[in-house]
């Protein structure tokens, strides 16, 4: 216990990192894969490529993905830029078959009373078809966050990896406080998150709390 | 950087022997493949269990759901530093992470039969057991497959990191080349993980066409239509 103590500031600092390390990718996923889902919604060839394409990038061993990319976009081995980029890649693998589903699942009655009441194409798929994706989408997002979090600490294996670094901190050291501390911490930010978006979903859609008690 | 890369992995010298790329495969795989079944014995009859039974869900999803933010790394330090180094602590840890993706979609195909499906499999007067293994595993089949899909790509990733706790495998190549400040070695193992992954990959997308019954697929034409099977009937009829 004196160890966290003592500690308490790397803890800190290692819990900043894990978190900026494991958020800043899920955004970018987002902001990357809904414009590149609604292409593919709209140029419906593009859908399953794209998915199948992400399934074969989910598949790559995140510590294959950290040490190859350097090679392939010239950042430093030992960047965070490559943990960054690593975890984006697996958000859009992940999220743009949800973005896809998510759109798709708009009914077609509802595009069409959109449409004829004079809605434009970005105004339409901005405060319509998004909204409506809204669960299916935070499906994926949890799922990403969730990954995400548990992921960054292997890059702690290079030399970036935020609560990670306490893994390898107490393995070298043979100490196993740190390792707990950093499993404990991991898995609350996972679940906090997650808490997190649950209840993001639940603000950004009114009408399924309105309507969940009458269908019940 | 890339050319390091091809000077290495086209070096026969690096192939050969006992640290040759061959043999590094070969425990990779080895690795993989222990954990794996390990896994597999111990989640597939738990998860069957609670599928048929449809008690226990609250356990399987959310052991799938914690695994999910296990720290691979955390994990497989704290296994090492309580059991000890060897290959046993880190058998342990592979199979610990690939037990819940199984679990958790044997779990949800075997639940995810349809009621009537299995009334109708009773009312024909099928056994609990023949239940099970004439209607609910076989339709549940593509799930398990999937779960053990993603329990491989899981134990894949982490056998290369295991190395980090002084085991052999790919992941060798990755942590001795950190430690020479190696590139070329560290990007070999690296794309061979990737390679192994995306090949283990497609075989079991291929044993999930085959094995799979055909009236599941969809690759042969049925009678009727599941997708409009709960629309309403048209007027008239």
């Amino acid at each position: 216990m004196t160890w966290i103590g003592d500690n308490s500031v790397l803890i800190w600092e290692q819990l900043r990192e894990h978190l900026f390390l494991a958020l800043l990718p899920m955004v970018l996923g987002l902001l990357i894969s809904v414009p590149l889902g609604y292409v593919a919604t709209r140029f419906s060839w593009l859908a399953n490529p794209l998915v199948a394409l992400g399934g074969v990038l989910y598949s790559l061993p995140s510590i294959a993905l950290f040490i190859v990319l350097p090679a392939l976009i010239g950042t430093k081995v030992l960047s965070a830029a490559n943990i960054v980029i690593a975890l984006t890649i697996y958000a859009v693998s992940l999220l743009i078959r949800n973005v896809i589903d998510g759109l798709r699942s708009v009914p077609e009655d509802v595009l069409q009373a959109a449409v004829s009441v004079g809605y434009g194409t970005l105004r339409r798929v901005i405060t319509i078809d998004l909204p409506i994706a809204v669960p299916v989408i935070f499906a994926g997002l949890r799922v990403v966050t969730v990954a995400n979090i548990s992921m960054v600490s292997v890059g702690a294996i290079i030399g970036i990896g935020g609560l990670g670094e306490l893994f390898t901190l107490g393995f070298q050291q043979d100490f196993l406080t740190p390792i707990l501390v950093g499993v404990v911490l991991s898995l609350a930010l996972a679940l906090l998150a997650d808490v997190a978006l649950v209840g993001l979903q639940r603000i950004l859609t009114p009408w399924a709390r309105v309507n969940t008690p009458k269908e019940a | 950087m890339l050319q390091g890369f091809l000077d290495f992995i086209s070096d026969s010298a690096n192939w050969a022997g006992a640290e040759g790329i061959g043999n590094r495969i070969l425990q990779h795989l080895g690795y993989t493949f222990l954990s794996l079944a390990i896994a597999a014995l111990i989640a597939l009859p738990i998860g069957l269990l609670i599928g048929h039974t449809r008690r226990g869900a609250f356990l399987a999803i959310n052991t799938g759901n914690a695994a999910r933010a296990l720290p691979t790394l955390g994990l497989l330090t704290l296994i090492v530093l309580l059991i000890g180094i060897g290959r046993v602590p880190v058998i342990i840890a592979l199979v610990v992470l690939g037990i819940p993706p199984i679990m958790a979609s044997t779990y949800a195909g075997v639940s995810g039969v349809d009621r009537s499906t299995i009334d109708a499999a009773r009312g024909m007067g099928m056994t609990g057991r023949e239940i099970l293994t004439k209607v609910e595993i076989p339709i549940a089949l593509p799930l398990i497959i999937s779960g053990l899909r993603s329990a491989t790509l899981q134990i894949v990733s982490t056998a290369t990191v295991a190395a980090y706790v002084a085991l052999g495998g790919l992941g060798r190549y990755v942590i001795d080349g950190l430690s020479l400040r190696d590139f070329p070695q560290m990007l070999t193992g690296a794309v061979l993980v990737a390679v192994l992954a995306i090949l283990l990959d497609l075989v079991f997308a291929a044993i999930a066409r085959y094995a799979v019954s055909a009236g599941l697929t969809g690759r042969v034409r049925r009678n009727t239509d599941t997708k409009t099977s709960t629309a309403p009937a048209p007027a008239g009829v």
